[in-house]
């Protein structure tokens, strides 16, 4: 076995160290009832590097990627270009092949981009803190309103009808456990009433915006009648390459930022590994959830970081922790620090409008399209098109022609007929003209 | 000084002022670096984006009206940066990483490889199913390896990590009690446990009851049996557990709670000393999460991404969360929604959007075909036999509790051999700095007075493990005899010395910002 380095001699030298003939003397306290031979597990054997590599390829290649054709899916995973920059830098063994940074001495590196990716976070967010990630936007989400329903010690949690459903139900999973949860309705393409929803009861709104069908709302309205009632905003950005060019939700008033950060830096990967961006306000630093990166001096007077404030967390508070949290997403939070880093203010700012310049030129063509309207007013770069046959049926026959148009409503929401004919559609800078001119060809076809 | 006729010197002269400041603060290849926001211009960019204006946004008026504050940098810059942050870390690739509990074994290169294929990499989630078929078929043989592997029934393949798959396990748990129309609030726990366990407990609505243990090392039957009644849930154990033990009674302890009407979770942290060899259903076992980054390999990554698929018993199958993976004449199927259940599924919900952590997915599954279940077995019984060796090479110069017996795939030392040194567990470890190791696992687990948990994993070779053992015998025996020099304010060699953990926490600086500008907002 190539990972193996131990020889047959170098086995029989070291069993004789520890007195003993045979390796299974060394799990004699393993009840001898529960030892299996090697026949009772129905495996195939070892087998070498190639022949791996093959039966992986080919289980690969029956897939069809999103880079193979023209492709338009999004709702809360987006495919943009990542620099090859970013997947050189992560695949260095001192970042990919490092533990926790719980010895800082020998862990800066991890330390000093966490540190730095709090900073970014929080720019982004315009909110003043941030921990150093979470796994993704769904648990970000579902830990910012349990953050919220321990700071106001209220149980219930308003969902706006605009979240991601699969946010809403991993919120309802956790939050339901300490408190209530209740949905508003969707509203696909209009803004919903959260705001009739609040009571003195409420810990928090969460509305998402851009929401999931596209359409950016207003939060300020929504976070003054909040906290009127002493409750919080959380706000949930799916979509973070949108804060190049919206107004940051730390500047339209909201308590808590919990967004995806899988658009920077981070491939589609099939739905994970993501990674979860979490901000607050510093008043509320000691409710955060997560991992904190901390600036301090080591006892050379030398500037350095350090996990801090683990006071909160699992390892030292047990039962008591803010969170079960233990593993983050270091490696994601990595590429996405790098890949803003080469972005910065001016690449940030450019990606963001051309990604809303390629969604206001595709909505316009498929617009046009008989049988098609785009039902959203505003947008960054993903709209909800409402079309004359069931989103599924049309996703699928334009599939066939090697055309993936983006996500039927009826996927997230397939218990509520009213968005049978709903199509959540994404245009990135990876979308080329063609794409657009090949996506409106296709549907004009299938509709008609 | 020597000189050659060029007037080069020819002699390497000799290496006094070791300690001289340099002007640039730098020391050869240690680079000190500043923060990125501290070498950016503004304007600056490391991406070429054409620069296209709008006339018209449909944004609704809420478009960006101030600067976020990001710097610019140039691509070479970038990579420079980072670069330099990167040869400030410990790696297992630069050393061996005897973190006990925590499995830091070797990360082949092929797994990185075949993550990033198009085919897996760049999948959306919500792409239709007719075009994903070769993901779902990755996800179901991976199924199908840890299900084989465990001899359980069923897994659970989106809990993101460990302490995420424990609670999956305890809300299969909560909502299989909830089903039999009962009401259980206790979660029996060890004193040993990872701190994730009672934090998960906490976390799912349970209360917890620890369990003490017993002078070998194990969990105490005559407590556990005592504490076991209506009102119990659960007991959550990890097995081998964090003394490095096995626990010898698992099978009574399984037939006692499931007597007493509760579910057996077990932590699947140490998996790695029993894989190939034992099977957690066989055990009894009702739930067990698998961390695929400890067991299969997938990198570390300075913290996550992890991932923590929960193995299930036919009794807690039914209750597994969204989504569900089945297969039928079409191919392979997610159910993502309530409305389209199979027969007996009773989902409690979702833990979180999409399906699971893919890229992790394809990792262990590249782990898995080049193991073997032959391989698979030979890396148990290596990492048991490296942790035995470094025990039997140890015991007699520093102090092992349990050391009259065998150990599983980690070896605990405590600090008895220290006392009366002035050397204490944190000094030690800090030492091990200096000589070029990653510390162990220090103060962990908590019922073991200064405890040192040492896992080598089978990743290590013996002559990597015999210089290991060299330097740790050396070293114990330098505080055994009150020299202290290595260990008064150790590390001396490494990127920093020991930082101030508590002016950190005193007055917490969490970011950047930016000096010359008022922070009006904040």
């Amino acid at each position: 076995m190539r990972y193996h380095p131990l020889t047959p001699d170098d086995r029989l030298t070291m069993l004789e160290r520890i007195g003993v003939t045979n390796v299974d003397a060394l799990f004699r306290d393993v009840p001898q009832s529960a030892v299996v031979p090697l026949s009772a597990f129905d495996l195939p054997d070892g087998q070498g590097e190639l022949e791996v590599e093959r039966a992986l390829s080919r289980m690969a290649s029956k897939s069809v990627a999103a880079g193979a054709g023209p492709f338009f899916c999004g709702a809360g995973a987006y495919r943009h270009h990542v620099p090859a920059a970013v997947d050189h830098l992560i695949q260095r063994s001192e970042f990919l092949t490092s533990y926790t940074p719980y010895q800082p001495e020998i862990a800066q590196g991890t330390l000093q981009y966490m540190f730095e990716f709090q900073t970014q976070v929080a720019l982004l967010t315009g909110m003043e803190v941030a921990n150093a990630s979470l796994y993704d936007g769904s648990t970000a989400t579902a830990e910012a309103v349990l953050m919220a329903q321990r700071i106001t010690k209220r149980p219930k949690a308003i969902l706006s009808g605009g979240l991601h459903p699969h946010y809403s139900e991993t919120v309802e999973t956790m939050a339901e456990l300490s408190g209530q949860v209740v949905r508003a309705k969707a509203t696909p393409g209009k803004p919903d009433d959260v705001i009739a929803l609040i009571d003195d009861e409420t810990a928090c709104v969460v509305v998402q915006s851009p929401d999931v069908f596209g359409l950016i709302r207003d939060l300020k309205p929504i976070a003054a009648a909040a906290h009127a009632r002493g409750a919080l905003l959380i706000a949930v950005v799916t979509e973070i390459v949108s804060l190049g060019l919206l107004e940051a939700p730390g500047l339209q008033d909201a308590d808590i930022v919990a967004a995806e950060g899988q658009s920077i830096g981070n491939g589609l990967n099939f739905g994970g590994p993501y990674v979860g961006l979490f901000a607050t306000r510093e008043k509320f630093l000691r409710q955060v959830p997560g991992r904190l990166t901390g600036e301090t001096v080591d006892a050379a007077g030398k500037r350095g970081y350090v996990l801090t404030l683990s006071t909160r967390e699992q390892h030292i508070r047990r039962e008591k922790a803010t969170s079960n949290i233990c593993t983050n997403s270091g490696l994601c939070c990595l590429a996405f620090t790098i890949h803003l880093s080469l972005l910065g203010e001016e690449g940030l700012t450019r990606l963001a409008r051309l990604n809303h310049a390629a969604a206001c030129a595709l909505a316009d063509k498929l617009d046009k399209v008989k049988g098609a309207q785009v039902i959203t007013p505003t947008f960054f770069n993903e709209f909800t098109l409402k079309l004359s046959k069931p989103a599924a049926n049309v996703v699928e026959a334009l599939a066939k022609k090697g055309i993936i148009a983006g996500v039927p409503v009826s996927r997230l929401m397939p218990h509520d007929p009213a968005v049978r004919d709903l199509l959540i559609v994404a245009a990135t800078e990876t979308n080329t003209d063609e794409d657009a001119d090949a996506f409106a060809k296709g549907l004009a076809k299938v509709l008609s | 000084m020597t000189m050659n006729n060029q007037g080069r010197p020819s002699a390497v002269g000799t290496s006094e002022n070791h300690e001289l400041p340099t002007i640039s603060g730098d020391r050869g290849l240690d680079h000190e670096e500043p923060l990125i926001f501290e070498i950016g211009r503004d304007g600056m960019t490391g991406v070429d984006l054409p620069d296209v204006q709008m006339s018209e946004t449909r944004l609704g008026g809420m478009r960006r009206r101030k600067p976020i504050g990001l710097p610019g940098l140039s691509e070479p810059e970038v990579i420079r940066h980072y670069v330099r942050l990167s040869r400030m870390n410990y790696a297992i690739d630069a050393g061996l990483y005897p973190l006990g509990s925590c499995t830091m074994k070797h990360n082949p290169r092929l797994n990185e490889k075949v993550a990033r294929l198009p085919g897996f990499g760049d999948l959306h989630p919500l792409a239709p199913q007719s075009t994903v078929q070769g993901a779902l078929e990755l996800i179901g043989e991976l199924m199908m390896w840890l299900t084989t592997l465990t001899g359980m029934p069923a897994v659970a393949m989106s809990p993101k990590a460990g302490a995420h798959g424990e609670l999956c396990g305890l809300l299969s748990i909560r909502a299989a009690i909830a089903a039999r129309g009962e009401v259980r609030k206790r979660i029996l726990v060890p004193a040993s446990a990872h701190g994730t366990n009672p934090a998960t407990a906490a976390f799912a609505g349970f209360v917890i009851d620890e369990v003490k243990g017993t002078a070998d090392g194990r969990v105490d039957m005559v407590e556990l049996e005592g504490k076991l009644g209506p009102d119990v849930a659960a007991i959550m154990l990890t097995n081998p557990n964090t003394c490095g033990l096995f626990e010898r009674d698992i099978r009574h302890m399984a037939d006692a709670t499931h007597k007493a009407g509760a579910y057996f979770y077990c932590d699947g942290a140490n998996f790695n000393a029993i894989a190939g060899r034992v099977r957690p259903g066989d055990l009894g076992i009702d739930a067990m999460h698998i961390n695929l980054h400890k067991t299969f390999s997938t990198p570390h990554g300075g913290g996550g991404p992890g991932a923590g698929p929960v193995v299930l018993s036919a009794a807690l199958a039914p209750f597994a969360p969204l989504p569900l993976l089945v297969r039928d004449s079409r191919g392979f199927r997610l159910i993502e929604d309530r409305d389209e259940l199979p027969a007996r599924a009773k989902p409690f919900g979702r833990m979180c959007a999409f399906h699971g952590q893919m890229g992790m997915f394809v990792r262990a599954l590249a782990y898995m075909l080049s193991h073997g279940r032959d391989g698979v077995r030979q890396a148990s019984e290596d990492a048991v036999l490296s942790a035995n060796y470094i025990l039997a090479s140890l015991k007699d110069v520093m102090s092992a509790p349990y050391g009259n017996g065998p150990c599983m795939h980690e070896a605990l030392f405590d600090d008895s051999f220290l006392e009366g040194s002035g050397v204490t567990t944190l000094d030690f470890a800090k030492a091990m700095i200096d000589e070029g190791y990653h510390p162990m696992t220090m103060y962990f687990p908590l019922v073991v007075h200064g405890a040192m948990l040492i896992e080598p994993t089978e990743s290590e070779s013996k002559e990597s493990l015999d210089r290991f053992i060299h330097v740790l015998r050396e070293l114990a025996l330098e505080a055994i005899a009150k020299n202290t020099v290595r260990f008064d304010g150790a590390p001396r060699y490494a990127p920093r010395r020991r930082l101030d953990e508590t002016a950190a926490a005193r007055k917490p600086v969490l970011r950047w910002k930016r000096k010359d500008l008022p922070q009006a907002a904040e």
